[in-house]
């Protein structure tokens, strides 16, 4: 499926491979598997081991819309858990889980380092600082909002 | 551009002061990562628009810098050579800047930085007390430095320090030069950056790689981050230098993922580098040549290991495996390697530079120079720190980080990390070295300094490590991998009021196991939360144990919101803002909470007017009482 010619045939060029694919698909689609086994001429269980053991690649395609929260020590103290509880109700999902409806995927992050600004959420690259968990509906809904139009 | 000769160098330097000189004025604006998150892009890029449209561009020259550090007043602008101090700048205050500032030479009051201890405002930067009592001199070049630039580094003397070493140093005095400055790794562990670097001089192969380790996993720690983001140049020439000691060829930074302004800026520099023949085939006309490669992480935090980060480069799972052999001796691809952290890199162009000798008089005995800590968590100045090594925890807390926010009772801050453990208040005036901090029981780490006020619970806080760490176990080692997981689940159990006599007891001695039995640094620190809070703050265990209470008023399982009948003027404030409709009322009427519904999400006590005050959280007795009287309310009903 892929063209992984400006690749080296070698294992040290499999994180960036599949660094790639993520990038371009969104996950790690199972076609892609053996597609890299033959060309870096490794066991696709070799490969399979490998991108689940890292949380940047994902067999599961994502949502059209990424809400990922920090849950860095800074955010955790300043009520990073009480946001997480409120954007698990209001989506109904729990973190890594995608809306029925394909439209949100919930993921946490150890630390954004953007601690000053904290609780944060992050939408699809946007920052929001400082988030009470009534805010969070209010966000929510916006993203819905700008969908429809 | 053509490759350079020192001359070059020298002639770029003057070229960017002469042309700096000719511009009269440099509006520079913070672009870190904070700074990032509150919309500097188009601060800049606004300034820019502004500058074009009143034809200013011949007199005033518009930068986006790396990090000033002082993020909880971002977005900063600077202007330069006078050194006016604005902060929270936002879009609409601009064309007043360039009117005001530039044009009529006034400073703008409102947008200045005001002392919330003496209400005076001041106007330049050096002169805010944030500033005042640090030592910024690894990070203070950032304010001056387009990263995307590289001529901006050599006018502040950038690779100087490589050409005193490639033509006058041989790599024995390189070695010894950075020995004598009692430079000790600024990863974590501390060890002697000299003496690391002989042993893999001494180690013989065909090969050898020098590796910057900039995986920066904890929690609520971006140094090096922002000395990526905002100096790439720094790290590099550093790398070159270290390279040429050792004997190696290759390079390699690797960046965690999470971080991609830092690998955009990392990339651009080494572009720039190379095309300059600062990287690549005989450096700057010597015969020493050397490049360097950036590998993108991907996510765990255990890559941070040496061992297990070498695994990664090699494109394999990140597992951490037993030393000896050290990378010194066999690293990567079985190759002599040295690593060391971003900061540590930093470091050496300064050394030499400057001098070991000038640098080993900064700090205390042990531990030579400044570090760089993220003050974070519960505190009025949040933000990047650079201090002398040996400063006291009250100095850093008060003086700089302008106390705990809300005017609250400073309890504890941890520093370390995951690895390290918190210090409580009765030793805020510790002096702050390697040393010091592992006879506290915690350690230096990557400097994450997170400061926690009363409303933080301790053993949340323990448990909160726990599950980071048991997450993140790579589960190779037994101890480690099911240890920390009965760790959390004795932790989360306690916190839900569920504690057992003897808890405390299960948790010290498995906390031990785990530190014995584990291969790598995560394991062999990752109890540390739970002993340091165990060891300062028992108190809070036993409340959590035998009471069934969180002091911190924390713990959801253990507390009540609970409107004062007294104090509610009925507002509806609260009503509304309750996402599970929990509150009951009318206008003009006091408001009660359906304890049955409440989710304790803590909506009602954020909106509720501070002078009003009506919403309170009870743990304890008072809360059984107010379960109690709910109860009968409804069985009456």
């Amino acid at each position: 499926m892929e063209n992984l010619s400006e690749f080296e045939a070698n294992q040290k060029d499999l994180i960036h491979i599949l660094h790639k694919i993520q990038a371009e698909y969104g996950y790690i689609p199972s076609q892609a598997l053996s597609s890299i086994s033959k060309h870096l001429k490794i066991s696709e269980s070799e490969i399979f081991g490998v991108l689940t053991f890292y949380k940047a690649f994902s067999l599961k395609p994502r949502g059209k819309h990424l809400v990922t929260i920090c849950m860095g020590t800074a955010c955790h103290v300043r009520g990073a858990p009480m946001i997480l509880d409120e954007l698990k109700r209001q989506l109904s999902i729990e973190p890594g889980e995608t809306t029925e409806d394909d439209l949100f995927t919930l993921e946490t992050v150890n630390c954004v380092g953007a601690c000053a600004l904290g609780p944060i959420v992050i939408s699809d690259g946007n920052y929001h600082g400082q988030m009470k968990t009534r805010e969070v509906n209010k966000l929510i809904n916006k993203i819905k909002k700008e969908i429809k139009e | 551009m053509d490759k350079i000769s020192i001359t070059k160098l020298e002639e770029i330097k003057t070229e960017v002061t002469e042309s700096r000189k000719k511009q009269k004025t440099d509006i520079t604006i913070c672009g870190g990562t904070g700074c990032h998150a509150y919309g500097c892009l188009e601060i800049a890029q606004a300034f820019k628009n502004a500058i074009k449209k009143q034809r200013l561009q011949n007199q005033v020259n518009v930068r986006t810098t790396g990090c000033h550090g002082f993020c909880e007043r971002g977005p900063i602008v600077v202007i330069q050579p006078a050194g006016i101090f604005y902060q929270r700048v936002k879009l609409d205050d601009i064309n007043e800047i360039i009117s005001e500032t530039i044009i009529n030479k006034k400073v703008l009051d409102r947008l200045l930085y005001v002392d919330p201890r003496t209400g005076e405002r001041i106007v330049e930067e050096k002169e805010v007390p944030f500033y005042k009592k640090q030592k910024r001199i690894i990070f203070g070049n950032n304010g001056f430095i387009d990263p995307t630039d590289v001529k901006d580094y050599i006018a502040l003397d950038g690779y100087k320090a490589l050409t005193k070493v490639l033509f006058n140093y041989t790599s024995e005095e390189v070695i010894s030069e950075i020995k004598t400055s009692g430079l000790r790794g600024r990863g974590g562990a501390g060890f002697s950056t000299g003496i690391k670097w002989e042993i893999c001089r001494q180690s013989l192969a065909d090969v050898k790689y020098v590796i910057c380790n900039a995986d920066e996993g904890d929690p609520g720690a971006y140094m090096d981050r922002s000395l990526l983001e905002g100096n790439p140049h720094s790290v590099i020439e550093g790398m070159i230098i270290g390279a040429y000691a050792i004997g190696a060829s290759e390079g390699y930074i690797y960046v965690r993922m999470e971080y991609p302004l830092a690998v955009k800026n990392i990339t651009v520099a080494l572009k720039q580098a190379r095309d300059l023949g600062l990287l690549g085939e005989s450096i700057l006309g010597s015969e020493f040549s050397f490049d360097i490669n950036i590998f993108r992480g991907a996510g765990a935090f255990v890559s941070g290991e040496e061992t297990s980060l070498m695994a990664s480069i090699e494109g394999r799972r990140a597992f951490p495996r037993q030393r000896p052999p050290f990378p010194a001796q066999k690293g990567l691809w079985g190759k002599p390697t040295n690593i060391n952290n971003v900061e540590t890199w930093a470091n050496v162009p300064l050394i030499l530079n400057k001098g070991a000798d000038w640098y080993s008089k900064i700090g205390t005995k042990k531990s030579k120079g400044t570090k760089i800590f993220s003050l974070v968590g519960k505190i009025n100045n949040t933000g990047l720190v650079e201090v002398p090594m040996g400063i006291t925890l009250r100095e850093i807390v008060y003086d700089i980080g302008g106390g705990i926010k809300e005017n609250k009772k400073f309890k504890a801050v941890q520093t370390g990390g995951p690895s390290g453990g918190c210090i409580p208040a009765e030793m805020l005036d510790l002096r702050i070295d390697f040393d010091t901090l592992t006879k506290a029981g915690s350690m230096m780490g990557s400097g994450g300094m997170i400061v926690m006020d009363e409303d933080t619970c301790m053993v949340d806080i323990a448990r909160y490590f726990l599950e980071f760490t048991q997450e993140e176990s790579c589960g190779k080692c037994v101890p480690c991998r099911i240890g920390t997981r009965q760790l959390v689940e004795i932790l989360t159990r306690i916190t839900q009021g569920k504690g057992e006599e003897g808890d405390i007891k299960k948790l010290i001695d498995l906390a031990k196991t785990i530190k014995e039995g584990s291969l790598c640094g995560l394991g062999q620190t990752a109890p540390n939360p739970v002993l340091t809070t165990i060891q300062h703050f028992r108190d809070e265990y036993e409340a959590h144990i035998i009471d069934k209470s969180c002091p911190a008023l924390y713990c959801k399982d253990l507390i009540v919101y609970y409107i004062e009948p007294k104090k509610c003027v009925g507002c509806l404030l609260c009503l509304k803002s309750c996402p599970v409709s929990a509150i009951k009322g009318e206008r003009k009427m006091v408001h009660v909470i359906d304890q049955d519904l409440c989710i304790k999400c803590g909506a009602c006590l954020d909106v509720c007017p501070p002078k009003v005050g009506a919403v309170s959280k009870y743990t304890g007795k008072k809360r059984d009482r107010i379960l109690k009287k709910a109860y009968s309310i409804r069985v009456r009903k």
